[in-house]
């Protein structure tokens, strides 16, 4: 195939390649193998969403028609900005966490389990990666499905009796989550006959007055809200994050909550637009509020959490509050705080559950105590778990003070000085949660026979990926004209005919 | 070297060198002349720079831009020469000091102390040097950050509260005030550049003026204002040393420095003095020169005594910049020099007693005259220079701080410095006066002269004679601190 | 109102189902029994669906002269895209619970619960 048609074929790509992987992995079948088969089309579908971005910039938007079929009858998928981002973003921590798994899998999974997971986890990237491109709203809940049923058996495999539990409780809340999309799309097509997003766009607003339009939006958002976790549907995600296998985790805090974001804010401000959904709905009334508790709500709990994994749940479910409330601004600046936070969170958050991973691999357990000492003994560990532990905080030169300067701007442009305080007011509870962490690992001398023996410094081939990040959080923190060019871009697509 | 590279070169190398003091970590000796050899070099290219300056040069060169229309930039004008030439000076003095006492003291994990010294160093100097808000704001928190691993350093209970302390004061209201402050400033004046004259001068009055510049203020941890102040004599757990040059110099002189700076370049004077909220903070400011001084006089730990003085003595440099005056800013800005000379001559004592007789107390020191007659001497020096008596560079500083007051008519303001004087006079004397005409309450103290390593008396008695030098040779800093608002001053 | 209600029965359906099974997932306490209910709360949708695509007196879309009136067949194929989904839910559900009934020794979640709090008051 000649290089015009591969780049012709990036969008289909993007998601037949991991899609085709996953069958692979079930035929190969011998841990290894499956490993690297998994790992190289991890850096395939990642070199894919490059290729898309490098487009989309170069060209701006376009339409890729499956099987030729034009929209509204086939099904289409819509680049710009914004998805391509997303794909990025969500390949991208594929591409670093997958690596990372090797060896974290094979102290934590069962041996003859583990092509499982990289089969469930190939899958998990097929269907986030769909939703991300698609621009047929059935089609994101297929993907939506596709991507949550792999995710409930990967959190299923973590170790002990309570990661099955924790699944089900996910997959009951997921499902019902999706089921509400379901809901929502169906009360759409009955009132405009389309699926296409495009389509469904021009159709909407002659009909915006109708009840059954209200009460799409309505199931449409709660679905989505659901599935990303926005405060207080978030029950599900410390569970499911606390008993996943640590690289699984890692990917999921990455990506998945992400894409559901995405797609929230493509249905809200693509779908039904911003004049409808903040105007008429006035969703900007209720979501504000939600995210800016959830923000509060849930760093200060995560103070609190004596499991690792669990308060770095907790600080995730802040961090949505984060990404939402600059769609909630409904300005260019909040929305580009709100996406490129979701790119420099998936970095920093990536970078601390893969550290965590590290030490799970050497200490089997990661609570604050276990932690004391550890910054001796595994000193490159515990730097790379400071370091992404910064950037959650939001110090200058790193990603996530990015961030926060856009939504502290956004706030402040609509002279919302209480948003602008609780913003960095979570900061501070950010530096309370980590800080502990780096107190206990650094100036609390190790109980004596707490930590086993082999508590020494992780494999290089896990300290790579972590280390990677933390400069990635560094280089997005010093120079942040891509991260937040993208992003920028994104918004003001996003917004397009409102302004 | 261009000059706008030995910026850039002064900046990193402290950095620099705190990774090869970490590789040399196994080897005392190394790790300390490679320590030594930083400071040096540091302060050679730092004074390299002072003649450009002086001569009216901006040295300034755009490193990164970090988001659109905000770049990180470097730019020395008068008053971060001036901070910059301080930090580097005292850290090799420091680093000198420190060699002696932290093997004096026997202290653990040495090697973490040189290098989170030396990035500190790194982030004072990135501060004086810093172009504008934002870069300022990014070397506020590296010092803020590399300093923490210091406060908590040897690891006990009460280290690590006092590192919560500490970091929870000034990370706390730098990103929750300090950062809105910024961002509004943004916001309103479309940039962050250090602007002669003032960036925001014009573009805002009345309430919101008043509103920011509480932000920044009290945004400004670092400066120790009360309430705020809480953090400083919690970081007296730290050795010596980093008393010494960071809570005495660096840390707390990047606080006051911002509010200078902020003062200066971004509200500009004319719009200052106008501010009814830069009236009442200054009166907050004189409340703290009064109040700190008074709690001083209670302390029996000669460290938190030494670090309540600091507060109050900040609060001078604060009270100069807010008052918005020619005057009272040339003093604010010497007395940084001033005080830094004083108080690190008083903090080596209080490390050199502590090393040489393991007390900590004022009430054990009577009589300790006779056995270390040559820490005491310089602690009588460093004393009087902080009172403000000549010959003592901090006379100084004090006579244009009381001219500034009056300039700006506040007679109530000049009272205060006046009274606090005298307190000062209260708390300081009396320790070398027991020292050298007490009566030993312990017997040991009536043996021979026992003094500090050498290389601790060594430091003590440099920073000492500085004082008196300061005294007689003002000038290259009182100059620097004028040219700072000298296209002011000719502007009327 | 009452006609109009009667004329929509299969919406009326869908509401009570709906409740029904959103009822079960939340309130029942035992696994296997939020699974049923999840799966009524899926049917549910299901014929929302089909009742979205049915035209009374409509027929298959076969084009032929002598209808004129035809059902929409795009929301069937839709819902049988759920409903596949509904089953590989419901099969991974059901899988979950067999690991929690061997993990735990029962299904009640309030034991489970139970069991939990025990555990991590053993362990503090």
């Amino acid at each position: 195939m000649s290089a015009t048609a591969v780049m012709a074929h990036l969008p289909a790509l993007a998601v037949v390649v991991p899609l085709m992987t996953a069958p692979l992995t079930v035929l190969v079948n011998r841990p290894a193998l499956v490993w690297r088969l998994a790992t190289l089309s991890c850096l395939l579908t990642f070199a894919v969403a490059v290729g898309l971005l490098a487009r989309v910039l170069e060209l701006g938007p376009f339409v890729y028609e499956i099987g030729g079929w034009a929209a509204p009858w086939g099904i289409e998928y819509r680049i710009d900005a914004f998805n391509a981002y997303v794909v990025l973003v969500v390949t991208g921590v594929s591409a670093v966490a997958m690596p990372f798994a090797r060896r974290s899998v094979e102290r934590e999974v069962e041996r003859d389990r583990a092509y499982l997971l990289y089969c469930a986890w190939m899958l998990a990237l097929t269907g986030l990666v769909g939703i991300a491109v698609t621009g047929d709203l059935f089609n994101v809940f297929v993907f939506l499905e596709i991507s949550s049923l792999a995710t409930y058996v990967l959190v299923s495999m973590g170790r002990g009796r309570a990661a099955p539990l924790a699944a089900l409780r996910y997959l009951v809340v997921g499902t019902v989550g999706a089921t509400f999309f379901l809901i929502g799309v169906g009360l759409l097509y009955e009132m405009t006959g389309s699926l296409n997003m495009a389509d469904l766009a021009a159709r909407i607003p002659p009909i915006a007055d109708s009840r059954v339009v209200h009460a799409g939006f309505v199931f449409i958002v709660l679905g989505l809200a659901l599935k990303a976790a926005l405060f207080p549907l978030h029950a599900w995600l410390p569970g499911a994050y606390g008993a996943a296998p640590s690289a699984v985790t890692a990917f999921l805090a990455g990506t998945a909550t992400k894409v559901a974001i995405y797609a929230l804010l493509r249905v809200v401000f693509t779908v039904f637009g911003a004049r409808f959904a903040f105007g008429t709905m006035a969703f900007d009334v209720l979501l504000v509020p939600l995210a800016l508790a959830g923000i509060l709500v849930a760093s200060a709990v995560a103070v609190f959490q004596q499991d690792l994994k669990r308060m770095l749940a907790y600080s995730s479910v802040a961090q949505i509050g984060y990404m939402l409330l600059g769609a909630g601004l409904v300005s260019e600046a909040g929305l580009t705080g709100g996406i490129v936070h979701m790119f420099n969170h998936a970095l920093a958050k990536t970078a601390l559950f893969l550290a965590l991973g590290c030490i799970a691999y050497r200490v089997g357990t990661v609570t604050v105590a276990s932690m004391a000492g550890l910054g001796r003994r595994m000193p490159w560990t515990m730097a790379a778990f400071v370091l992404g532990g910064l950037s959650l905080v939001g110090v200058p030169l790193t990603a996530g003070f990015v961030s926060k300067w856009y939504l502290v701007q956004a706030a402040l442009e609509r002279d919302l000085w209480w948003v602008a305080a609780i913003v960095l007011f979570a900061s501070v509870l950010a530096l309370i949660y980590t800080g502990r962490v780096a107190e206990a690992a650094y100036f609390r001398p190790a109980v004596p026979g707490g930590l086993p023996d082999r508590a020494r410094e992780a494999p290089l081939s896990m300290l790579v990926p972590v280390w990677l990040l933390v400069g990635l959080n560094f280089y997005f923190g010093i120079d942040a004209a891509l991260s937040a060019g993208v992003a920028g871009e994104a918004a003001r697509g996003l917004l397009g005919g409102v302004s | 070297m261009s000059v706008e590279t030995t910026l850039v070169v002064a900046l990193l190398l402290p950095a620099l060198g705190s990774i090869f003091v970490g590789l040399s970590g196994w080897h005392p000796n190394v790790r300390e002349t490679v320590t030594l050899a930083t400071a040096g070099i540091t302060l050679w290219l730092v004074a390299s720079l002072w003649p450009v300056v002086a001569a009216g040069g901006r040295p300034r060169i755009e490193l990164v831009e970090t988001l659109p229309g905000v770049p990180l930039v470097l730019e020395l004008e008068p008053l971060g020469m001036l901070f910059a030439l301080v930090a580097s000076f005292l850290w090799v003095v420091t680093s000198v000091y420190a060699i002696g006492y932290m093997r004096g003291h026997h202290e653990l994990n040495q090697t973490r102390f040189y290098v989170c010294f030396a990035v500190s160093i790194s982030g004072a100097l990135g501060v004086a040097m810093a172009g504008n808000l934002f870069t300022l704001f990014v070397f506020y928190e590296v010092l803020t950050l590399a300093t923490y691993p210091l406060v908590t350093h040897s690891g006990t209970e009460e280290a690590r509260r006092a590192g919560r302390i500490y970091l929870g004061i000034l990370l706390s209201t730098s990103i929750g005030l300090q950062l809105a402050a910024i961002v509004w400033t943004w916001a309103i004046a479309g940039g962050l550049d250090f602007t002669p004259g003032g960036l925001l001068a014009g573009k805002v009055d009345g309430p919101t003026a008043g509103i920011l510049l509480c932000l920044y203020v009290f945004g400004v941890g670092k400066a120790a204002i009360m309430p705020l102040h809480r953090w400083l004599p919690a970081a007296m757990v730290a050795p010596t040393p980093v008393s010494a040059l960071l809570h005495a110099v660096a840390v707390v002189k990047a606080g006051v420095f911002t509010v200078l700076k902020v003062a200066v370049y971004v509200f500009g004077l004319d719009l200052l003095s106008e501010l009814e909220a830069g009236r009442w903070l200054a009166y907050l400011a004189g409340f703290t020169i009064i109040a700190a001084s008074l709690i001083a006089m209670r302390k029996d730990n000669l460290k938190a005594r030494l670090a309540y003085s600091t507060v109050s003595q900040l609060s001078y440099i604060l009270l100069g910049a807010l008052l918005a005056t020619s005057a009272s800013v040339a003093g604010a800005g010497m007395h940084i020099v001033m005080h830094a000379f004083g108080k690190i001559t008083l903090f080596f004592c209080a490390g050199a007693i502590m090393v040489a007789t393991h007390k900590t107390e004022v009430s054990q020191l009577a009589g300790l005259g006779r056995r270390m007659p040559i820490t005491m001497a310089a602690f009588l020096v460093g004393s009087l220079s902080i009172i403000g008596l000549p010959p003592f560079g901090g006379m100084w500083s004090k006579w244009f701080l009381a001219a500034g007051t009056l300039q700006a008519g506040e007679q109530v303001l000049l009272g205060v410095l006046m009274l606090s004087s005298l307190l000062n006079v209260a708390y300081l004397l009396p320790i070398p006066a027991k020292a050298f005409f007490g009566k030993p309450t312990d017997r040991s103290d009536a043996g021979g002269f026992q003094e500090a390593p050498m290389a601790c008396v060594a430091a003590l008695v440099l920073t000492a004679l500085g004082c008196a030098l300061l005294f007689i040779e003002p000038d290259p800093f009182h100059q620097l601190a004028t040219q700072a608002i000298a296209p002011l001053a000719t502007s009327h | 109102m009452l006609e109009l209600l009667a004329l929509h029965y299969n919406y009326l359906a869908v509401v009570v189902l709906m409740m029904t099974g959103l009822y079960v997932v939340i309130a029942n306490g035992n696994l296997v029994k939020k699974v049923i209910g999840l799966n009524i709360f899926q049917t549910s949708v299901f014929i929302l669906y089909i009742s979205f695509g049915k035209r009374l007196g409509g027929t298959a879309p076969i084009l032929s002269p002598d209808f004129e009136l035809y059902s929409n067949p795009l929301p069937h194929v839709l819902i049988l895209t759920a409903i596949v989904v509904g089953v590989a839910t419901t099969a991974l559900a059901l899988a979950l619970v067999i690991r929690i009934h061997r993990g735990y020794g029962t299904l009640e979640e309030d034991e489970i619960e139970r069991i939990e709090a025990e555990e991590q008051g053993g362990a503090g």
